[in-house]
């Protein structure tokens, strides 16, 4: 099962080796950076950790829909809106304890972006109106949206983010546990998207309604046949998807700045896509495939100082390129290799 | 002459034995059946032979030329086709499109050419004595047509080794006869036709030579004439089939399903099924015989709650199940099982669940009950003789008259008092048919009122308290099936009696 990772891995580093050779760069010195630097030491490690927790959740967010055949492209929107309410309900009641504010600022998150994929999922359900488009749209729709509720009600003045969070409602450091990942700003929201990576397994594998959302993705008239209710299947995984990149943005927010902030996301909602497809939609895979991620989005600061930015995205982007693609057709060609099955005999 | 001679063949899948050392040969110009139960690697062979599988030893040569055959563009360049059981059409193109798709003609600069094309079919449509309309859409056709045109995509690229893999289990008696109309006009042109089938009085009725398989190996061939139906069968199978039991005890009065005036779209939202009434007993099996696209699927669409009605009442022991909630538990076994009735990627265990996953039984408050669900599952492929009883396999490994197993399994094994079969025999095999069989008679016994919708009559007449015809979306007959024959009821499914 990992033959065909690793191959596509090998690959990459000798594709990248190429672009980094022809820029008159050396591709050991730089690739000795950006292994020794992410993985060589704890803080390299946390920062690893640091930037893999918004991918679980919008890997989840891509991955969930996928089980239903549905294509969410709109984790960025639904983390952007999940994000924002969980800033604001946590800088606004500043009073009020942690034990009521924290679970009030990530359910907040969990329904903003619960409330981003219902829309689409509905509009699916109801019209038929292809998902991949309106995804695309909503997240315009809430960059927009949150952009005016920053720049002209809720921002601080001459910034682009709200007020700071209450106190009580932040999230602790691992550095606070563990003094080896002094200065990196991975916090205990890594342990909570594990945690729902987790549960997002057992949901699909062991629940019934898990079982329904699985039937529909691989066989919707057999899903008919069995009287599971396909409209309304397909809205509650768009809201569950919506719900996981709601929690995204807690990392940032909670764990990290302690404000919501425009630009927070990085991309990571789009980059969750790659992660739910290279981990095959299944969630404990999208753990270390976020894990992975992660390392590439880290390891690709390091090496900024020897190489323009430009060349470590390319890097980026090549691996991702071939890893999803080798993947697959290496996957299937050692398979068919593997046990070449009679169709029908 | 000699067309093809294959020789000491010997195929494994992993350590599955397919072939056995198969001693294989067609005589040019003669029709030649290849029997035998699923499993038994007739399939195979006929893979080898159109370069999709390579044998692990022994010899092909056609027409007295020893070749090999890597890949099916080889085999169609040695002259040979083949006509697969789920056909290989796309449905939105015409039939022209389809019959040039991967051998297109085109003009000095590159451009499709399909008047050259069209001239080329027609004459070949001449030729062959073959009725198709060339520019009709493929979704529009029925299965016998659709077949028609796989067999000419053959014809167009010079096939004259026709191999077709199970032609009639989706054809109804007039389209088969068709058929066999066709199959004779190719072999007056000199054509050599392969027929891999199962239905024995079809090898009677058309053949000219026979081949039987059992278990990976060849246990005869001969001539058509020098052997008999009785004689057939027991070879397939390896020993004497028992004979099905015949009706026991009557009906009841009272009824378990009740129809009125029900009436319903299809999917083009044209009229399916116009003012349909008809009631079931507990312990009937009412059959219903109709040629395809009648209202059938749409009828049973309708009882199990697909498809709403337009209007009228369903009235299921004696609660109306108009609406979708009231709706009781129906066992129904559907007409495309890879279609409806399973999930081919899930594991067996997940297909025994399908459409009972909220049963109590099978989870507490949230999760699945697995070690409940893993005993049902067990009990259930033991029961019913699903091979292999391993409830971690993917069904989408399984041959199909297993994965038929699993429907009937999970349907069988379910708490209603209604059975809708749709065509439950359909591209099974023997042993497997007769399993069928007698499954829907028990259940009959035990006061089950269970609908049959076949296009195999035979099976109607032997099953049927009651069968009733249905002709463009109506009821046109009913009688209790003693009183009936095959002619009459052919003569009500085509619209020709005069009522």
């Amino acid at each position: 099962m990992l033959v065909g990772p690793l191959i596509a891995l090998l690959l990459s580093v000798v594709a990248g080796g190429i672009f980094i050779l022809s820029i008159g760069q050396n591709p050991i010195e730089v690739y000795t950076r950006f292994i020794g630097d992410s993985l060589g030491n704890a803080y390299g490690i946390g920062q690893i950790l640091f930037k893999a927790t918004p991918l679980m959740f919008t890997g989840l967010a891509a991955a969930i829909c996928f089980k239903a055949n549905l294509f969410n492209i709109g984790a960025e929107g639904q983390m952007t809106i999940g994000a924002f309410l969980t800033g604001l309900v946590g800088s606004y009641f500043q009073g009020l304890p942690g034990w009521i504010l924290l679970p009030a600022s990530l359910v907040a998150g969990m329904a903003g972006g619960a409330a981003w994929g219902i829309i689409p999922g509905y509009l699916k359900a109801r019209f038929g109106a292809h998902e991949v488009i309106n995804t695309i749209m909503m997240n315009f729709i809430a960059m927009g949206v949150v952009s005016y509720f920053i720049t002209n009600i809720v921002g601080v003045p001459a910034t682009v983010h709200t007020p700071e969070i209450s106190p009580s409602t932040t999230l602790a450091r691992l550095e606070s546990f563990f003094p080896v990942f002094h200065g990196s700003p991975v916090n205990l929201s890594f342990f909570i998207a594990v945690v729902i990576c987790l549960g997002a397994y057992i949901f699909l594998t062991r629940t019934p309604r898990g079982y329904e959302i699985r039937a529909l993705g691989l066989n919707a008239p057999a899903a008919e046949y069995a009287r599971i209710p396909i409209r309304k299947n397909i809205i509650i995984t768009f809201a569950l998807a919506g719900a996981c990149a709601g929690l995204g943005g807690m990392n940032f927010i909670l764990g990290y700045k302690h404000y919501f902030e425009l630009g927070f996301s990085e991309g990571s909602g789009f980059i969750g896509i790659a992660v739910a497809l290279l981990a095959r939609n299944n969630p404990i895979g999208i753990i270390v495939t976020s894990l992975f991620f992660g390392m590439l989005e880290y390891g690709s600061l390091t090496i900024n100082t020897i190489v323009p930015k430009e060349l470590s995205n390319i890097l980026q982007a090549i691996v991702i390129l071939l890893m999803i693609t080798l993947t697959k057709v290496l996957g299937g060609w050692i398979e068919r290799k593997r046990s070449p099955e009679p169709t029908n005999a | 002459m000699v067309a093809v001679e294959m020789q000491h063949i010997t195929k494994h899948f992993g350590h599955v034995l397919a072939n056995h050392d198969v001693d294989f040969h067609v005589s040019e110009g003669e029709i030649h059946a290849l029997v035998g139960e699923n499993g038994a690697g007739k399939s195979t062979l006929m893979h080898i032979l159109y370069g999709l599988y390579q044998p692990d030893s022994g010899s092909i040569a056609i027409r007295e030329h020893s070749v090999s055959i890597p890949s099916p563009s080889q085999a169609i360049g040695l002259g040979i086709g083949m006509v697969h059981q789920h056909f290989m059409l796309i449905p939105p193109l015409t039939v022209l499109e389809n019959i040039i798709l991967g051998n297109e003609p085109v003009t000095g600069v590159g451009i499709l050419d399909l008047a050259h094309a069209e001239e080329q079919i027609k004459t070949l449509l001449e030729r062959y004595h073959v009725d198709v309309d060339l520019h009709a859409r493929i979704e529009t056709l029925s299965v016998g047509i659709q077949q028609r045109v796989e067999i000419l995509k053959l014809l167009y690229r010079n096939a004259n080794i026709l191999i077709l893999d199970e032609p009639t289990p989706v054809l109804t008696p007039q389209e088969t006869d068709a058929l066999f109309e066709t199959l004779h006009g190719l072999q007056a042109q000199g054509k050599t036709i392969i027929l891999i089938t199962h239905k024995l009085h079809e090898v009677m009725a058309i053949s000219n030579s026979v081949t039987v398989m059992r278990r990976g190996k060849v246990i005869a061939t001969c001539p058509t004439t020098q052997t008999s139906h009785t004689e057939l069968s027991r070879q397939m199978v390896g020993h004497e089939l028992a004979l099905l039991p015949p009706l026991s005890g009557e009906p009841s009065h009272e009824p378990g399903l009740v129809l009125e005036g029900i009436s319903a779209l299809n999917d083009r939202h044209l009229p399916a099924l116009r003012d349909v009434s008809l009631s079931i007993a507990k312990g009937e099996i009412l059959g219903i015989a109709a040629v395809e696209g009648n209202g059938q699927s749409e009828l049973v669409e309708v009882i199990t709650g697909i498809r709403k009605p337009t209007e009228g009442r369903i009235i299921i022991d004696g609660i109306n199940a108009s609406s979708a909630d009231q709706m009781p538990p129906i066992s129904h076994i559907p007409e495309d099982r890879q279609k409806r009735g399973l999930v081919l990627d899930f594991t067996l265990k997940e297909n025994l669940l399908l459409g009972r996953q909220h049963e109590n039984a099978f989870h507490g408050m949230l999760l699945f009950h697995d070690r409940s669900v893993e005993k049902f599952a067990e009990t259930t492929l033991r029961t019913f003789d699903v091979r292999p009883p391993d409830s971690r396999r993917r069904c989408r490994n399984l041959s199909g008259g297993n994965q038929q197993k699993v429907v009937i399994g999970r349907e069988m094994t379910k708490d209603s008092h209604l059975i809708v079969a749709a065509h439950p025999t359909r591209g099974l095999d023997i042993g497997a048919i007769d399993f069928v069989h007698r499954t829907l008679l028990k259940e009959r016994s035990r006061g089950k009122s269970i609908l049959l919708v076949s296009s195999d009559l035979d099976e109607l007449m032997t099953l049927s308290d009651r069968i009733e015809v249905m002709f463009g979306g109506r009821i046109v007959l009913t009688r209790k099936t003693r009183e009936t024959t095959l002619r009459e009821l052919g003569q009500y499914m085509t619209g020709t009696a005069s009522s």
